[in-house]
């Protein structure tokens, strides 16, 4: 089906239009790309699962471009466009320098996304990797607040180091094709049937998972986002925070785990621990710090843990919960990263220390932001919950202990969650301002009921993505346990 | 009409919600009408639903309404399980909380911020009801979590003071210590029964083998305790109660009195079964309550605020509960909930509207003389506090004579000795706010006066107080639920004993602390001690709170964080060195150069 690479080209050619039309009317570039993205949201709705597209690319190293469209795809391309179309609407004042150029880097990188989500040829998906990094790098490093430089420049060399990393492992498995076929293949479907003996799968695992463990990200290689999240623009931190990182997650899913199930197996012990760790370091230091968007975002690495923890105790009721939680994370952290940008609009800080007080003057964002912090930090009722739910049920079987320590979040966020909520809204009041107006109030709503929606009926999610799911257990049942 | 059991949750959430979107822009009196309506339909409906309920002898029963998630073939549903316990619970909820909302109504008319108020109050009722009639262990956690939610909203109600804003934070971190236990618990629950559902568990009890699995069921039945004691506010996390008095006095009443405080209580009688199992658990429970009802009977005779007094209080009779529940009479431990539900709603109320009345002055030292000046609250009050002391024939006195008899036949005397002990400071304390409050010399300056019968305020005074006294007759059937308690009844002695140090109690205070005394709060070493809740405030900041913030401090930069500058300044420094053979000198290039030459030269030599 041709009409999938459609999928990749639309938002490039998109952005393309928008710059071009912000240079003929000022302003243009923000309507433009919302119909856009609403066009590009009905093409895809209309599209089907399991569609696949196989085209020759470099014949001589059997690449192909080749996309397949399945449920778990599904599932985050849409949470992709969605937080996109949020992204356009969020910064809709905010950005007013250059708009054509942010625009165009905005879908530029959407397109990016897309084609890891859709990409099942090795080659194909380490460019998309890489094209989704560079107009993220430049939205940070041009749109962002006081330290941008420092922040863009530090996502930009660990997202490319570790990058590097994977570049080998690629090329190392191709090479292990060839010499036990006599050919190159890039081909993930091809790859995964590889016998590769336990040494060089474990060294090519580890490509992988530094790369994926990067961009999750997982303590101790977690230093760049705080950073990049605080500083890029709120449409930067909300694609950032609500899509970029579960590319990570979609990696071990979609590549790690099945290419190197035996491999995965053995290492998971070690990645089950840094998991753990994650969760409770990113509550640690969300709660010890004073800047409302670098606190998000340390409890986003909170988060992240228990993805971690999740995959790889390998259960399927765990693996539920990670998509579960990719999906829960993805609207709560950007529910959350776009109060920080209304809020530093109206105070242009984010001090907590300077704020206090606000829900005398701004009630509407208060009850918002209260039932965010809520959801983040796991209120039953609301998406975030189910996932953990489902992660900690799942990997007690397996790792017992691990979730035991992992449950600790539950103290952990709830001392981060008020802090954040108290420190901002309640006290004396220090500062007044603004309310929502209606533009903000109606995408506020709308995550809220997304929120409450996927938290009665996470079902709905976990039906999509299944097929994969099962998949994975099923290999996951070959493998025997060291 | 059982059809409707779902709607006496959903109307409350419902009227919430519509409070929510509303707020600012409707009046003091629709604002009532909506909040405190709801809770009357909610009311009228426990009663029609409860009167079918008996008609047709009590068969439990289930209400499903949709399925929330699939747990590897065990769905957990939003279902709702209405048996004797389920019932009674609802009772309470729906009946004492229909008096507090209308009371509050009238507390709350001339606040702002009041369409804010009731829907936090709908929405913990709604939550409340979640929690006591959900058919399985997540829906029971939802409604948990909920009623902490919504605890922490309504201590900090009026936000803009810090210290309620710390009182709330308290009462939600304390108490999440507590839900992540019960949240460990439904993990090993879930691994050993391969279900959540609150049936499904208490049917495969019974059959699981004893040995190897007493240690889990241990573990199990600890962790559930866990969480029981964070809600319920008993040791070793009950710090949070007494600061969490900082919400207006209805809330006081509502939560941190009448309902969600005895959660804990609901969670383990609903689970007896799995404790049954493990006698050491049980016995673990009637110790956590037991020492709790003295250390906090001992707390609240040195509190010099009226609502502290009353919030010890709470902790110490719902260690009396616990107590019951570890001895195994589980049914009086209920029907003690619902007493003091009923006596301990009038006393804060009572409390709420002398501190209206008063300026919002919550001294006792500062109070006094009011059986004179407002004697139908004082009069109210007095009843309350008779039940409180278990006078015969006040609804107190059953249920606690009911947890005694239990104690009195544990294997352990000690217990029976401390719930003893528990029922001399209750009354102590209990005539001790008495007789400061409403005996002697009034300590404060302008004049008070009385309600008119027919006010808000007094009418569901009124009917507390008669639930206060005739509570007692009203024993709870809960025999299909609950195993009944021990039958035959302590000797004579044992049974009155705790009535007659009730009264030396009477004597004590009155000598202790009577009109003829000077009011003046006692200022020894140990006196400051029992005011500061047994120092347990202070153990806690210097063992927790103390090195976590420290912790943050220290590494607010983040450890890891300074590895990657350690690589960057690796780099400069590299590129420093390689800089500085490049100083655009001839004579060094040439020296340099041979240097090279040489090195390379002699190299050779030496490797040959």
């Amino acid at each position: 089906m041709v009409a999938l690479s459609l999928l990749l080209f639309l938002p490039l050619i998109l952005g393309i239009l928008a710059w071009g039309a912000e240079r003929v009317r000022a302003g243009s570039a923000n309507y433009m790309s919302l119909a856009g993205l609403g066009l590009l949201l009905v093409f895809f709705l209309s599209l089907q699962a399991e569609s696949h597209l196989k085209l020759v690319w470099f014949a001589r190293f059997n690449v192909y471009f080749s996309l397949y469209l399945d449920g778990l795809a599904q599932l985050m391309i849409l949470l992709t466009l969605l937080l996109a179309v949020l992204a356009v609407l969020v910064s809709w004042r905010e950005i007013r320098s250059n708009r054509g150029f942010f625009h165009f880097n905005l879908m530029f990188s959407l397109s990016g996304i897309i084609g890891v989500f859709l990409a099942r040829d090795l080659f194909l998906f380490f460019l998309c990797w890489e094209v989704m990094l560079l107009p993220m790098t430049a939205l940070i490093l041009i749109w962002g607040h006081e330290g941008r430089r420092y922040a863009a420049f530090k996502f930009f060399i660990f997202t490319q180091a570790s990058s590097l990393l994977m570049l080998i492992a690629i090329i190392g498995l191709a090479l292990a094709q060839l010499s036990a076929s006599g050919q190159y293949s890039f081909d993930m479907q091809a790859l995964a049937k590889l016998d590769l003996p336990m040494a060089s799968q474990w060294w090519l695992m580890l490509g992988f998972f530094i790369a994926f463990a990067v961009k999750l990200p997982c303590v101790p290689l977690h230093t760049w986002l705080p950073d990049a999240h605080t500083q890029a623009p709120t449409a930067g931190s909300v694609l950032l925070a609500g899509i970029l990182l579960k590319t990570g997650a979609y990696g071990f899913i979609r590549i790690l785990m099945p290419l190197f199930p035996e491999a995965a197996q053995a290492f998971s012990p070690l990645a089950v621990s840094l998991g753990v760790f994650s969760i409770l370091y990113g509550a640690l230091m969300a709660f010890s710090q004073n800047d409302f968007k670098r606190l998000v975002a340390y409890s986003s690495i909170s988060h992240m843990g228990f993805i971690l923890l999740a995959l790889f105790s390998w259960h399927p009721l765990a693996l539920q919960g990670a998509v579960l939680t990719m999906v829960a994370h993805g609207i709560s952290s950007a529910a959350l990263f776009c109060i920080a940008g209304m809020l530093q609009q109206r105070l242009h800080s984010r001090e907590l220390s300077k704020m206090g007080g606000l829900w005398s003057s701004a009630p509407k964002m208060a009850a918002l932001t209260l039932v965010f912090v809520m959801a983040g930090i796991g209120m039953p009722g609301l998406a975030n919950f189910n996932g953990e739910l489902l992660s900690l049920l799942g990997s007690y079987k397996i790792f017992p202990i691990h979730a035991m320590l992992a449950a600790l979040a539950i103290i952990g966020s709830a001392l981060y969650g008020l802090h954040l909520f108290q420190r901002a809204f309640q006290g004396p009041a220090n500062q007044q301002v603004v309310d929502l107006d209606k533009r903000e109030l109606t995408f506020c709503l709308l995550l809220l009921l997304a929120l409450v929606y996927f938290g009665l009926q996470p079902q709905s999610l976990l039906q999509i993505s299944e097929p994969w799911l099962q998949q994975l257990g099923q290999i996951a049942t070959q493998v025997v346990r060291p | 009409m059982q059809d409707w059991l779902f709607l006496i949750p959903f109307i409350p959430f419902c009227s919430s919600i519509l409070l929510m979107l509303f707020a600012g822009r409707i009046n003091t009196l629709a604002t009532s009408l909506l909040g405190v309506g709801s809770l009357a339909v909610s009311a009228v409906l426990t009663l029609l639903v409860g009167l079918e309920f008996y008609q047709q002898g009590a068969q439990s029963w289930q209400q499903s309404l949709f399925t929330w998630l699939e747990l590897d073939g065990a769905s957990i549903g939003f279902s709702l399980y209405l048996d004797q316990l389920s019932m009674l619970m609802m009772g309470v909820v729906c009946g004492v909380g229909f008096l507090i909302h209308w009371y509050a109504a009238a507390y709350m008319a001339s606040d702002p911020h009041m369409p804010r108020f009731f829907a936090y109050m709908n929405l913990f009722v709604a939550a409340m009801l979640v929690l006591v009639l959900a058919d399985n262990l997540v829906l029971l956690y939802l409604g948990w979590e909920g009623v902490g939610l919504c605890s922490f909203l309504l201590i900090g109600f009026w936000q803009q003071e810090k210290a309620n804003a710390r009182g709330a934070r308290k009462a939600f971190v304390v108490t999440r210590i507590g839900d992540t236990a019960l949240m460990l618990g439904l993990l090993m629950l879930f691994d050993l029964f391969a279900s959540l559902s609150i049936g499904d568990i208490l049917t495969q009890v019974p059959q699981l083998g004893v040995s190897n699995l007493d240690q889990k069921l241990l573990w199990i039945c600890l962790l559930l305790l866990g969480g029981a004691v964070g809600k319920s506010a008993q040791l070793p996390l009950q710090t949070w109660l007494p600061d969490a008095m900082a919400g207006p006095t209805p809330v006081s009443a509502l939560i941190h009195a009448a309902t969600m405080v005895t959660a804990g209580v609901y969670l383990i009688a609903r689970l007896h079964p799995l404790y049954l199992q493990v006698p050491l658990a049980l016995e673990i429970v009637a110790w956590v309550g037991a020492l709790t009802l003295v250390l906090a009977g001992l707390a609240a005779l040195m509190q010099s605020d009226i609502k502290r007094v009353l919030a010890y209080s709470t902790m110490s009779q719902i260690g009396y509960m616990f107590l019951g529940l570890g001895v195994m009479a589980f049914d009086a431990a209920i029907f003690h909930l619902m007493t003091h539900a009923f006596f301990k709603a009038l006393l804060f109320l009572c409390a709420g509207s002398i501190i209206l009345k008063l300026h919002h002055q919550q001294d006792i030292f500062k109070m006094g003389g009011l059986a004179r000046q407002l004697p139908k609250t004082s009069g109210l009050f007095l009843l309350g506090l008779l039940a409180l002391v278990a006078v015969p024939g006040s609804a107190g006195f059953f249920s606690k004579e009911a947890i005694l008899a239990g104690a009195w036949q544990a294997s352990n005397p000690m217990l029976w000795y401390l719930g003893l002990f528990g029922a001399l400071l209750t009354s102590l304390y209990s005539f001790r706010l008495y007789f400061l409050v409403c005996l002697g010399t009034p300590s404060f300056k302008g004049k008070t006066q009385d309600y008119g019968a027919a006010s808000h305020f007094m009418l569901p005074l009124w009917i507390l107080g008669g639930l206060a006294l005739a509570g007692g007759y009203m024993a709870p059937q809960l025999a299909a639920v609950l195993p009944a308690s021990p039958l035959e009844h302590p000797d004579l002695l044992a049974m009155w004993l705790p009535v007659g140090l009730a009264l030396v109690g009477l004597l004590l205070a009155w000598w202790w602390f009577g009109p003829a005394k000077p009011p003046q709060p006692s200022t020894a070493a140990w006196a400051a001690l029992l005011k500061d809740g047994l120092g347990f405030d202070r153990l806690y900041e210097t063992l927790f709170t103390r090195p976590l913030l420290w912790f943050s401090r220290l590494n607010r930069r983040d450890g890891f964080d300074q590895l990657t500058w350690l690589m960057v300044w690796l780099n400069l420094n590299i590129h420093r060195l390689g800089t500085l053979t490049q100083n655009g000198q001839l004579r060094w290039y040439l020296a340099v150069m041979l240097a090279g030459g040489i090195l390379m030269l002699g190299g050779l030599l030496w490797w040959r």
